[in-house]
């Protein structure tokens, strides 16, 4: 649990940063140059906000009122830096351990457990800079998670890797967020990765948060946006795969009632996972076609329709207490007379599958 | 007599020159590691004049340098009388005043390089060095400081032999005095002043350059040895 109140100001930015997050993942979302890392330079100590009141799990790490101002070094926190920051000369060993022997802290976290986590066996008597950009961003990542914090921030961790790098850690990624056992605050200027990762969003714009909340909460508020971003514009469906279709290699998810069928999902009956769904990928047809390929039709009713403007319209309809979200032209809305409370069929194209509550599905993006 | 055999008076000035530059750089050097670490990562008032003030043995007459160091350090300079009577340390006409001429001069010299390398060495690192726990004195110490030793080194290379050539602050300062003051470079001095001194004034200038030479292959072997534990350049 994460409270953060803070205002200040860095260089020509003003920050005002107010969020909560509840245990598991925090996301900060913003665009490049919305104050991200000023923000969590805040929280970790290494910028000085005028004000506020920083709190994790209870412990008070800022609080300007009753001038408690820990610095750095006692403030526990376990900062994973996007230049990975590996110290050049030590071996990775010696930068694993570096918080035990130089920064006498006895990490709670089993040394062999870390590196069991984040398969980092092979690299320990190898200098940083014979490793790659994931090696590195693995070894930062297991240097700050053996320095035994009680808060771990990951400031775009990805963000300097290349596509098939990003491939190669996220899975680590998806393991860390479930085992870690201590809050993250996870920054990052890509929807999918916070989507994928988090259970808490917080937006920023501007140096200011704008809202925080449940994530797929977050995705559905139409207020919003302009900060999530358009193109990305989706909804999160949580679901539980009911049953795997050996024949048709399709699996059965169960999202409360419907059932979305997805192909090549390699998961087991049983297991729960995360549905994300780009707004453009959904097609809303104002009586139930047939002869289509598509194999996800939903019953769904619309519970607003945004966009008196410009050739889009943004639709958000609702299914058993989940809310999914269309991208169709103004011009359909108009032809079809789609109105709210409407019961339309909702065609989905495509589905890429995120991080399950319980279980690690994998990142695919399916064709349906 | 063997030609390669060091006569008492050589051994006196050479055995001098290694004790008074080493005594200079032993002093010198963290002092001048200190003042570079200030001028390279902070900004402060004065920083300039700080600065200025380091570099100044640098460009003025050696014989300025020496004859303040007389003002200041001598028997009835404000510095030395204080430190004559309350430690009982005396500069003036001793072996020990060298070494403070010999150091002051190579000063600068080490302050440069060493500020560079850690310029060179970035601030964020140890930031993440705090940030696992390290006090900043633990975090200089394990990080800016082992990544700076190149620049170190050669600092203190070059303060080294500076130290070992030093004469003008020298010989005015602490005075021209056998056993005492006289290194290598003064010794030379009174060879080339004496009628008949052009084969002492030459032995002297063999010993002066093979000492530099087998300095300077010392340090190469030593800086090459350094840069393969440190692992080269770091980004």
């Amino acid at each position: 649990m994460i409270d953060i109140n803070i205002s200040g100001r860095v260089g020509r930015m003003d920050i005002v940063a107010q969020f909560e997050g509840r245990g598991g993942v925090t996301s900060l979302f913003g665009q490049s140059g919305a104050g991200k890392t000023t923000v969590t330079n805040m929280i970790a100590g290494l910028a000085t906000p005028s004000s506020g009141r920083i709190s994790v799990n209870g412990t008070v790490l800022l609080d300007g009122d009753k001038g408690i101002d820990l610095p750095v070094q006692a403030r526990r926190i376990g900062h994973v830096f996007q230049d990975a920051r590996l110290f050049p000369h030590l071996s990775v060993r010696a930068n694993l351990t570096y918080a035990r022997w130089a920064g006498r802290r006895s990490g709670t976290r089993d040394f062999d457990e870390v590196i069991d986590l984040l398969g980092l066996k092979d690299l320990l008597d190898r200098k940083p800079e014979t490793l790659s950009g994931g090696e590195r961003q693995r070894v930062a990542i297991g240097r700050a998670l053996l320095s035994g914090p009680r808060l771990l921030i990951m400031d775009e961790p990805l963000a300097n890797l290349d596509h098939a790098r990003r491939n190669d850690i996220l899975p680590y990624l998806d393991r860390l967020c479930v085992e870690a056992g201590i809050p993250i605050l996870y920054v990052s200027h890509s929807i999918e990765e916070v989507t994928r990762l988090s259970n808490t969003l917080v937006l920023l714009s501007e140096g200011r948060t704008q809202a925080y909340g449940p994530v797929a909460e977050m995705l559905a508020r139409e207020d919003l946006v302009h900060v999530t971003g358009r193109r990305e514009a989706s909804a999160l469906l949580s679901g539980t795969v009911s049953r795997i279709d050996a024949t048709w290699d399709l699996a059965h998810v169960d999202i409360g009632g419907p059932e979305l069928q997805i192909p090549g999902l390699a998961a087991a009956a049983g297991d729960a996972v995360r549905l994300r769904i780009l707004a453009r990928d959904v097609a809303l047809a104002a009586v139930p076609p047939e002869g289509l390929s598509i194999r996800n039709a939903l019953t769904v009713t619309i519970e607003s329709i945004s966009g008196e403007t410009g050739p889009y319209a943004e639709i958000l309809c609702s299914l058993a207490c989940q809310t999914i979200r269309a991208r169709i032209t103004r011009a359909s809305v108009s032809d079809l007379g789609l109105k709210p409370g409407m019961t339309v069929t909702a065609l989905i194209k495509s589905v890429s599958i995120d991080r399950g509550q319980s279980t690690l599905a994998p990142p695919v993006s399916v064709e349906t | 007599m063997n030609f390669f055999h060091l006569q008492p008076a050589e051994w006196q000035a050479l055995a001098l020159t290694v004790k008074v530059a080493a005594a200079a750089l032993l002093v010198a050097l963290p002092l001048a590691v200190l003042v570079a670490y200030l001028l390279a990562r902070y900004r402060f008032p004065g920083h300039g004049i700080v600065n200025a003030l380091v570099h100044m043995p640098l460009v003025l007459p050696p014989v300025v340098t020496g004859y303040l160091l007389l003002l200041a350090f001598g028997r009835k300079g404000p510095v030395g009388a204080f430190l004559s009577e309350t430690f009982g340390i005396s500069f003036a006409f001793n072996w020990t005043g060298a070494a403070l001429a010999a150091g002051v001069m190579a000063f600068p010299l080490m302050v440069r390089p060493i500020r560079i390398s850690f310029e060179a060495v970035d601030p964020k690192l140890e930031a993440a060095a705090k940030s696992l726990g390290a006090h900043r004195v633990v975090a200089f110490l394990t990080i800016t400081l082992p990544l700076a030793v190149p620049g170190i080194l050669g600092g203190a290379i070059l303060g080294f032999a500076k130290a070992m050539g030093e004469f003008g602050a020298t010989i005015t300062f602490v005075s021209n005095i056998p056993g005492e003051t006289r290194t290598l470079a003064l010794a030379l001095y009174t060879a080339t002043q004496t009628p008949s001194g052009d084969l002492a004034a030459f032995r002297l200038t063999l010993i002066a350059a093979v000492v530099a030479f087998a300095a300077l292959i010392a340090s190469e072997v030593f800086a090459r040895r350094l840069r393969r534990r440190i692992g080269g350049d770091h980004d």
